[in-house]
């Protein structure tokens, strides 16, 4: 994981998640989770009952029910309070986001021309289709794309990274996002979107939570939550005439108090994870914007969960960007400085990094350094589509760089060829997954430069963590398949697509979903966009064009495609949680039985004590024993709400067994403990 | 438990496996379709049937139209049930010239026999026609037992297929099961009944001389008995094969000419479990991996066993009070049993009748102690899911195996799914209400049962022990299973249509849901699985799938069992008075 970028200080969100506790009360919001609704009518019934044995005759001593309805309402506020909390890191973002939004000024052109005719208008009013000129120290009034110019542009307040970008049209260097700044130079920006639907008013209303809709997962889960509430409703409320029942037959006792069955279907009704189901959803929603991604719903972090095939970009994802030169293999008779040198010089002008790592290569290992050519009469021969050779001519020499076939076809309209030791080399490196690069100068071959595609480090085993859990990883790449066989190799990936075209790429991702997996990948380009948009995650570079951005259901800030990985973390990690505390909370039940049963009906069949298992001090202090642990534990699992369950790279059944024993054994166990030591505590101060 | 009771009971078990695996195969082939056998030889009755219904067995129905042609054929034998015990004065067969059944009991029955319950608040001799008994009852028992059939078959086709609309055909499920299953076992079970001295005759009834002549109430002499006679064997048969219980001679399977011998005890006992025990296994074929089959029957027996270890156990003990009277307590707790079977057999048929929800009894559940009491009562309202009903069981398990699904799956990070089918929000609702409306049923009848008048007028044994009764009656209803725990005057308008209503909900309101969520499942895509993915067939998930049940069991009803066989067995045992 990433380290956070934005980190607000945790006093003032702790005191405002504790007066929001209060404000959330509004039993028109409380209504939304069903689960506590109940809790809070169930704190106001026995308020009423407490009220009602204060100034007359109550159904137990108003010490008792003031007791029980105390902790009821600590109950509702504490899942309040958690849910606060959870909202406050989002809300303080939000809030730096908001800054960044207002009072833009724009300068909307007539025409896609510097010097066209300019009017001020405000950010608000721009449409989509707009061009706005925007030069240096301005901020950028709304998403869309770079048309014409480049320069130097500050995202920090959209990715709290403070390295400037270079932005420039054409290309897929060309998105630029509302709110940032332009430092330097000048660029003409088509608007993407209209207002109130930019990527900043979306981040915004992520982060503040304000449009969160509940996830699939989270919908099931509330129908059974709500489904389990009313089986408890049923049972509690049924025991009253059951008691009449028993009170008439025997003639002894008396009915059970409404403050006990109160207690009692609050105790059983699955308030732990009542409480804490939507801290869970939003805290899992800022892990994500802590590691810099934007998801467009939580539905989408939800999928990342579920995914069980992930499409990789080889280039950025699995290496490291680009080849490099790795070594210089000179053909039969050439010494390796003279290729050394033949190469450095054709790749003098040739800024792509592959053309610097030869430049870099022949400096540090052949001892040659970087000559300026300035004032030489170099005439550079730039890389085209046709001819895919690059190279120089210099002082009657004829330098030239590039692949076999090029080279050789090069070579035989000079009337020369690729000597079969050259070929032999080429050979060997496209077999080992490099990529050869032949450089010859007039009608002979020199030698072969060796690129190589950089394996990033750590990238294997994260593989294999992978396969663990039933993710297959797909390397794509436009390489021959030679090439990308190596690497898929050395890189541990399960299986690869070779010379991908974004059909093929979108016909992958189709045959996948067609056998019912669920399908992740990264992309930026404007071709990646359809196999984006028909991903079920699909995360988009902010480097990248408006096109994907808008394809994807995710975009990463920080443009590492990596990310995928700890995006598919993080929502498995959101449903574990959730299926944890649910475990746990269901599981707390058997012991609250034990503990009020008993006292429930201590009165009309004493018998029943022998169920009493905790050995309890007395009817009420088991009651009240039994209401506040129910309260505490809420407290007690905030921080694992928030922080969610470990996810461990351990197939499925290791980690049912795990998390079966943890959160079902202990929450089988834990509340036999805690009611005992609690039942011990305010007997000892003399609460109950 | 004694050596004996502990080898009654595992040889019960390994013979009921033993045979549930060839039939378990067996079924899935004719759920499927598939030519068989007997296939070959009822196949022109099969299609006639079809010709003279109009019915194309190949035309797929979605479960809307499934639901429509289950629900409409239902209501069809209900309202023919009704009819004939209303009209039956009218009709033939009615040579001691009953007059018409009442409506609250004539709607009480036709209900209960629609829904494979056989609550019986009639007494049978004396209320119903030999044409009511034989059209309305019998055809009920065998058609009541084929609808819980197809609605298992749709439903584990719908888990089979992806991407589908269509899941069956009902007629078909519905003649298939009928001839093909519940028929040819009958015949068969009829036979071997009938040959160790159940009673199968058309001869009237029989007088006898009595060994001891008797005295009568008004102080008269009695020397002769009349014994009722009739074509018992082959009604029997289906009433225990098709977890139907509903008995021949009114006391059930005590009547020595109902079950006369232990060797007919055996094989009444094991036909009650045999087929919801083989569906199991036919599942497992129909969604291609018998390992989910084996899981599913694995953690009906984790539930089973213990609960009969502790009934066996149960009705081995003889009441502290009654040892203090000089009573022998070797033989255990034997009022109200027949000393033909002992304690053991009782414990085991009483265990098994309300496992599956068959309600046939050879002993009066009401006279076992508290806690042996309380395992027939808590394996009804467990959801009749332990077995349970032929076809209903197991449909209600899977429901369960949904839920648990649900609950734990969501631990290993994935959306959860059931035989790669992903389980949303849409089936956790239909699971929700297929738990729900049992639970309802019980408690609300209960506690509207002993709040009204009405409803404790007909409670005989006053006390903790009426309330049981009273809790086993509406346990009984709203789960279809048909058992009594006697001492409840159950023939009374109040009592005739509560329980009617909660049979209703008991079964239709669970049907209902089920198909919906076939027809939901049916249309989704399956998920492959892989090691991401939480497997079914495991001895932990069979443990889960256990636990679930339980505790879900357990948290509805231990507030109201514990007011009644609880409180009942800590009085009994305890200090307190």
């Amino acid at each position: 994981m990433h380290s956070p970028k934005h980190k607000p200080a945790r006093g003032p969100i702790i005191r405002r998640a504790a007066i929001e506790a209060f404000t959330k009360l509004d039993p028109r919001r409380m209504v939304r989770n069903p689960v506590m609704f109940v809790v809070e009518v169930g704190s106001v019934l026995t308020t009423i009952l407490a009220a009602q044995a204060l100034v007359g005759e109550g159904e137990a001593s108003f010490g008792f029910i003031a007791g029980v309805a105390v902790w009821l309402w600590f109950t509702v506020l504490f899942a309040n309070f958690a849910e606060a909390l959870a909202e406050g890191r989002g809300k303080a973002q939000a809030e730096s986001l908001r800054k960044a939004r207002q009072h833009v000024q724009a300068r909307r052109l007539s025409e896609r021309d510097r010097h066209a005719r300019a009017e001020q208008v405000p950010a608000a009013q721009l449409r989509r289709g707009d061009l706005v000129l925007v030069i240096a120290g301005d901020t950028i009034p709304g998403d869309g794309d770079v048309v014409e110019g480049i320069a130097s542009v500050d995202e920090s307040a959209v990715t709290g990274e403070s390295a400037p970008v270079i932005r420039e049209s054409g290309g897929d260097r060309s998105a630029v996002t509302g709110g940032t700044r332009v430092l330097s130079d000048w660029i003409i920006v088509e608007i993407r979107s209209n207002p109130g639907e930019t990527f900043l008013d979306r981040m915004i209303a992520m982060v503040e939570g304000a449009k969160r809709k509940k996830t699939p997962n989270e919908i099931a889960l509330d129908i059974l939550l709500a489904g389990l509430s009313l089986v408890f409703l049923l049972a509690c409320a049924t025991l009253y005439p059951f008691s009449l029942y028993a009170l008439e037959t025997r003639g002894q006792g008396a009915p059970v108090p409404i403050t006990v069955l109160v207690a009692l279907l609050v105790c059983l009704i699955p308030t732990t994870i009542g409480g804490l189901l939507s801290a869970i959803g939003i805290a899992g929603m800022d892990r994500l914007i802590r590691v810099n991604v934007i998801a467009t719903s939580g539905r989408a972090v939800e999928a990342a969960g579920d995914v069980d095939v992930l499409l990789l970009d080889k280039t950025g994802t699995i290496t490291i960007g680009n080849r490099q030169a790795v070594e210089l293999l000179p053909a039969a008779g050439v010494k390796v400085e003279a290729l050394a040198e033949a190469a450095q010089l054709a790749s003098l002008a040739d800024e792509t990094p592959e053309g610097r790592s030869i430049v870099v290569l022949a400096k540090e290992k052949y001892g040659l350094r970087q000559r300026e050519l300035a004032n030489t009469e170099a005439r550079f021969i730039a890389f085209t589509a046709h001819t895919r050779m690059s190279g120089v001519d210099l002082a009657g020499r004829e330098i030239r760089k590039g692949a076999a076939d090029a080279i050789g076809k090069h070579l035989k309209a000079k009337g020369g060829g690729l000597s079969p030791d050259i070929q032999a080399l080429v050979q060997t490196i496209a077999k080992s997954g490099g990529t050869p690069l032949v450089v010859a100068e007039g009608s002979r071959a020199l030698g072969v430069v060796h690129l190589k595609d950089i394996v990033k480090g750590g990238i294997r085993e994260r593989f294999a963590e992978f396969r663990r859990i039933g993710i297959e990883t797909i390397m794509i790449t436009g390489d021959n398949p030679q090439t990308a066989g190596a690497i898929a190799a050395e890189a541990g990936v399960d299986s690869f697509q070779a010379e991908a075209t974004p059909e093929t790429k979108l016909a992958l991702i189709r045959g996948k979903q067609a056998a019912g997996h669920l399908v992740a990948m990264t992309g930026d380009g404007t071709n990646d966009a359809p196999a984006l948009a028909q991903a079920d995650v699909a995360v988009a570079m902010n480097t990248g064009t408006q096109a994907a951005k808008e394809a994807g259901n995710m975009v990463d800030l920080d443009s590492d495609p990596t990310k995928l990985l700890d995006i598919v973390e993080i929502g498995k990690q959101m449903l574990m949680t959730r299926g944890a505390l649910t475990t746990f909370s269901v599981a707390n039940d058997v012991a609250k039985y034990f503990a009020i049963i008993p006292a429930a009906f201590a009165g009309t069949y004493p018998d029943l004590r022998a169920l009493d298992l905790m050995r309890l001090h007395s009817p009420q202090s088991a009651v009240l024993a039994a209401v506040i642990f129910n309260a505490i534990i809420i407290i007690l699992l905030v921080p694992i709400a928030l922080r969610g369950v470990k996810v461990r790279p351990h197939p499925a059944a290791a980690l049912l067994r795990r998390n079966l024993l943890v959160f079902g054994l202990g929450g089988l166990v834990a509340p036999f403990i805690g009611i005992k030591l609690i039942d011990l505590v305010i007997t000892t101060i003399g609460v109950a | 438990m004694t050596a004996h009771a502990l080898l009654q009971c595992g040889v019960y078990v390994v013979v009921l496996v033993a045979l549930a695996v060839p039939l378990g195969g067996y079924c899935a082939r004719v759920l499927g379709g598939e030519a068989t056998l007997v296939q070959r030889l009822l196949g022109p009755l099969e299609r006639g049937l079809y010709r003279a219904a109009g019915v194309r067995p190949d035309d797929e129905m979605d479960w809307r139209d499934y639901t429509g042609a289950v629900l409409w054929f239902n209501l069809f034998g209900l309202l023919v049930v009704y009819g004939l015990q209303r009209l039956q004065h009218l009709l033939p067969l009615n040579p001691q010239e009953l007059g018409p059944v009442a409506p609250d009991l004539a709607f009480n029955t036709a209900v209960s026999f629609a829904s494979n319950t056989n609550w019986q608040a009639y007494g049978g001799e004396t209320t119903l026609s030999y044409l009511t008994q034989m059209v309305g009852l019998t055809t009920q028992n065998f058609v009541s037992a084929a609808t819980g059939i197809a609605v298992l078959a749709a439903l584990a086709r719908a888990f089979s297929r992806r991407r589908a609309e269509t899941i069956g055909n009902f007629w078909a499920d519905l003649v298939r099961s009928t001839l093909y299953i519940l028929l040819p076992l009958s015949l068969v079970l009829a036979v071997a009944l009938a040959a160790d001295g159940v009673v199968q005759t058309f001869a009237p009834a029989a007088e006898v001389e009595l060994m001891r002549a008797a005295t009568g109430p008004e102080g008269q002499v009695i020397t002769q008995q009349t014994i009722p006679l009739g074509p018992g064997a082959s009604q029997i048969a289906i009433k225990q094969l098709g977890t139907n219980g509903g008995g021949f001679y009114n006391i059930n399977s005590a009547h020595p000419l109902e079950n006369p011998t232990p060797l007919t005890n055996v094989l009444e006992c094991l036909a009650i479990l045999l087929i919801p025990a083989a569906l199991c296994l036919s599942f497992g074929k129909i969604v291609a991996d018998r390992r989910q089959g084996w899981a599913v029957l694995g953690a009906m027996f984790a539930i089973f066993l213990p609960l009969l270890g502790l009934c066996v156990w149960s009705e081995g003990q003889l009441a502290p009070q009654l040892v203090e009277l000089g009573v022998d307590p070797s033989a255990g707790n034997l009022e109200g049993k027949e000393v033909r079977f002992g304690a053991a057999a009782s414990a085991l048929w009483a265990t098994a009748t309300t496992a599956a929800s068959n309600g046939s009894v050879n002993a009066m559940h009401d006279s076992f102690n508290p806690l042996g009491g309380l395992v027939p009562m808590w394996l009804m309202q467990v959801g009749e899911v332990v077995f349970g009903g032929v076809g209903s069981g197991l449909y209600g398990m899977l429901v369960f195996a949904i839920l648990a699904v649900f609950l734990a799956g969501l631990m290993v990070g994935r959306t959860p799914e059931y035989l790669g089918k992903k389980i949303e929000a849409f089936e956790v609702k239909m699971a929700a209400l297929v738990i729900l409306l049992p639970s309802a049923g019980v408690l609300v009848g209960t506690a509207i049962a002993v709040a009204s008048e009405a409803g404790r007028a007909g409670i005989s044994n006053p006390g903790i022990h009426g309330f049981s009764e009273v809790l086993y009656g509406f346990s009984s209803a709203s789960n279809n299973n048909g058992s009594a725990f006697a001492g409840l005057g159950a023939n009374s308008f109040f009592y005739n249509l509560a329980l009617g209503l909660c049979m209703l909900i008991g079964r239709y309101g669970i049907i209902v849901p089920v198909l919906a969520l076939a027809g939901a499942l049916a249309r989704k895509q399956t998920v492959p699985p892989g090691p991401g993915t939480m497997p079914t067939h495991t001895p932990l998930f069979v443990f889960l799938l256990a636990a679930i049940v339980v505790l879900v069991g357990a948290l509805t009803f231990v507030p109201a069992l514990a007011l009644g066989p609880i409180v009942e067995h800590l009085q009994m045992t305890g200090a307190h008075p």
